[in-house]
Order: C-alpha cells, then sequence, then structure tokens
C-alpha cells in the first residue's frame, strides 16, 4: 500500500463510508413486513432508507473521484464481496429486535460522532455529505437510545436478552476505530476523520445510556477486525450480496 | 390485575407549518409519549408533512357519542340567522 496515491485513497474512503450506510441498511430493510407492529417497521425502513442514501451519495463521489465513468450502481451491485470495506457490524444478521436495536445503537452513537467530524472535512463534497447525513443519524440515535433504554430497563426478559445482544455484538465494536491506510494518507490533508480519537467519546456516549437503561458495559476485549481494512467479511455476508446483486448479476444493465 | 399486553393507543396532531392548526392525522400505538411521538413523526411525517407534532393519549379524549348527532347538531341546521350573511359589507371595507 506504500504507492496509494491520493486520488485512490478517497475513492476507496468515500466508498467505504458509503458500504457502512448500504450494508447495514440492506440488512435493515430485511425487516420489511417482519417488524414487531407498523410503527416499528416504517421507523426501521425510514432509517434504512436514510442510510442507503447515504451510500448514494458516497457512491456518486466515489465514481466521480474515480473518472472512470462507473456510477452509484457499480459500486453497490457489481463489486465483489472482498471489496465492500464495511464495518462488521453492520452487516451481522438482524438476530432478534433486541440484537438489531442494539446493532444499530452502537452504529449511531459511532455515526453520529463520525459524522459530525465529516462535516468539517476539508474536502466540501465530503463535508456537505457530512453535514446531511448528522442530521440523519441523529434521529436514528435517539430513536435506538429510547429502544434500548426500554429494553434494558423493562422486563428481566427483555434486560437479559438486550444484555446478552450487546455482549455478543461488543467484539465488533473495536474495528470502527481503527485506522486504514486510505484514513491515515488523507488525514494529512484534513480530509478524513480520525477515527481512533472518537473513542472515548463513543465509549462516554454508550455509557450514559446504557446507564439510563440499567445495562452493563462489556469490557474491551480482543476486537474482530477484517471488513475494514482487508474486505475480509463475516460468513453471512455473502448471503447479503447475493440477495442485494441478484438482479444486476442475474440481468446485467437492467433498469426500471 | 391484568396485564397490558397492547401498547396503548395515541391521537396524532400535526401542524404542517408556521401559523396553521395541529390537526388530527391518525393515531399510533407505543408504550408511552416519548415512544408515541417518535412513531408519529416515522408514520405521519416521512413526506415533509409537519414542523409540530403533539401526541395525546386516545383515552384522554371525551367523544360526543353518534346517537347523540339529532340532539346535539341538528337543532342547529335550521338556524340560518346564526351565519353572518345578512350584514352589508361598506364599499370601503373591500373584499371580506
Amino acid at each position: 500500500m506504500a504507492d496509494l496515491s491520493k486520488k485512490d485513497a478517497l475513492v476507496q474512503y468515500a466508498a467505504q463510508i458509503g458500504d457502512n450506510g448500504l450494508i447495514i441498511g440492506h440488512r435493515m430493510s430485511e425487516w420489511c413486513f417482519r417488524a414487531p407492529t407498523i410503527e416499528m417497521e416504517m421507523a426501521l425502513m425510514n432509517s434504512a432508507l436514510d442510510l442507503i442514501g447515504q451510500a448514494r451519495e458516497l457512491y456518486s463521489y466515489a465514481a466521480t473521484a474515480q473518472g472512470e465513468g462507473k456510477t452509484e450502481d457499480d459500486f453497490a451491485y457489481l463489486r465483489d464481496e472482498q471489496d465492500f470495506r464495511n464495518a462488521l457490524l453492520t452487516e451481522v444478521p438482524n438476530g432478534d429486535w433486541g440484537d438489531t436495536i442494539v446493532r444499530l445503537f452502537l452504529m449511531s452513537v459511532y455515526n453520529k460522532l463520525f459524522f459530525s467530524a465529516l462535516a468539517d472535512s476539508k474536502d466540501a463534497e465530503l463535508a456537505a455529505i457530512g453535514a446531511k447525513s448528522l442530521k440523519e443519524v441523529t434521529y436514528h440515535l435517539r430513536f435506538s437510545s429510547e429502544w434500548m433504554i426500554r429494553l434494558g430497563d423493562g422486563t428481566s426478559e427483555s434486560h437479559n436478552r438486550v444484555q446478552k445482544s450487546v455482549d455478543n455484538l461488543w467484539v465488533y465494536t473495536g474495528e470502527l476505530f481503527t485506522m486504514t491506510d486510505a484514513e491515515n494518507l488523507l488525514l494529512k490533508d484534513g480530509i478524513s476523520v480520525d477515527v481512533a480519537a472518537l473513542k472515548a467519546d463513543w465509549n462516554q456516549n454508550i455509557a450514559q445510556v446504557f446507564e439510563q437503561a440499567t445495562l452493563t458495559v462489556p469490557a474491551d476485549g480482543w476486537a474482530q477486525l477484517g471488513g475494514k481494512a482487508d474486505g475480509v467479511h463475516t460468513e453471512h455476508f455473502g448471503y447479503i450480496i447475493a440477495d442485494m446483486q441478484y438482479m444486476q448479476r442475474r440481468y446485467p444493465g437492467c433498469e426500471w | 390485575m391484568t396485564e397490558e399486553k397492547e401498547w396503548p393507543l395515541w391521537e396524532v396532531f400535526i401542524r404542517s407549518k408556521a401559523g396553521l392548526d395541529h390537526k388530527h392525522c391518525g393515531s399510533v400505538h407505543a408504550s408511552d409519549a416519548e415512544m408515541a411521538m417518535e412513531s408519529a413523526r416515522d408514520v405521519y411525517t416521512r413526506r415533509s408533512e409537519g414542523i409540530s407534532i403533539w401526541v395525546v393519549p386516545s383515552n384522554a379524549i371525551t367523544a360526543s357519542k353518534p346517537e347523540d348527532k339529532e340532539s346535539l347538531f341538528e337543532p342547529a341546521d335550521d338556524k340560518i340567522y346564526r351565519h353572518p350573511t345578512f350584514y352589508d359589507i361598506p364599499q370601503g371595507a373591500g373584499k371580506m
């Protein structure tokens, strides 16, 4: 990676942020027709569409920066598994309602800090996407925080189950704060976000909600890495893109 | 004591823009006021319908009964003099 150009770094960076949005957005869209109530279905679909919308803007920008005539669709539908650099947290299966809420909550705390910082990027396009996305993820955080509190401080059943969800997903949180080569390179020009520096605020925000939710913050231990830096995914990822890319793979170039 | 299995119902009122009234637009089921507010936002303002939301517990609303319609409302039907349609508007007042 010694020869990573600034241009390639920018393409990778924009696409990688987009990957987080697309993959968690796709996961949330899997709740369509399956959510516990119509209100929760609407809530999840709204947020899913926010996240997929963020991915679209970031992919479009990556395509423009790349200058090879590609579009957002090439990034979403015609890349292979190892080309996706989303954090593994975004791709884990939906599980039960608590698992889905915990994943959205952990990610939304991160997203709020991240997009808030991206809004100050020296890259005007990324800054604009950051400012717009910040409003959306602020709501995702509000929604998921309220659910964390009600599940955690609800019945003993809901408390135990959501604590288990937290304990299971915690291993994927460390990856959010790792820096890729592209991020390190762009950081010198004030384009990328220093995500390692977001960890302290993230911990603090998590702890505040967990306290209200009577949940225990797990100890930071070994962190599962791979998606963000190397495109090495969990065994669940192949099924996501098989589902998501089916139409473009079966009918190349199809439009509607 | 019976355990509540269903979330209570909340009536949703949306103000579409500054200066207009909040208008009833529907209802949501939610465990409490804060969740009702969020559900109202997600269900009723996703196409930019509103700038302000009220949620009210449905059971806090006292409603007139349909069977009282004759005695409550029909007596007003033949009192057209209650409409201010019998006044001549002075020319200087312009259009009202």
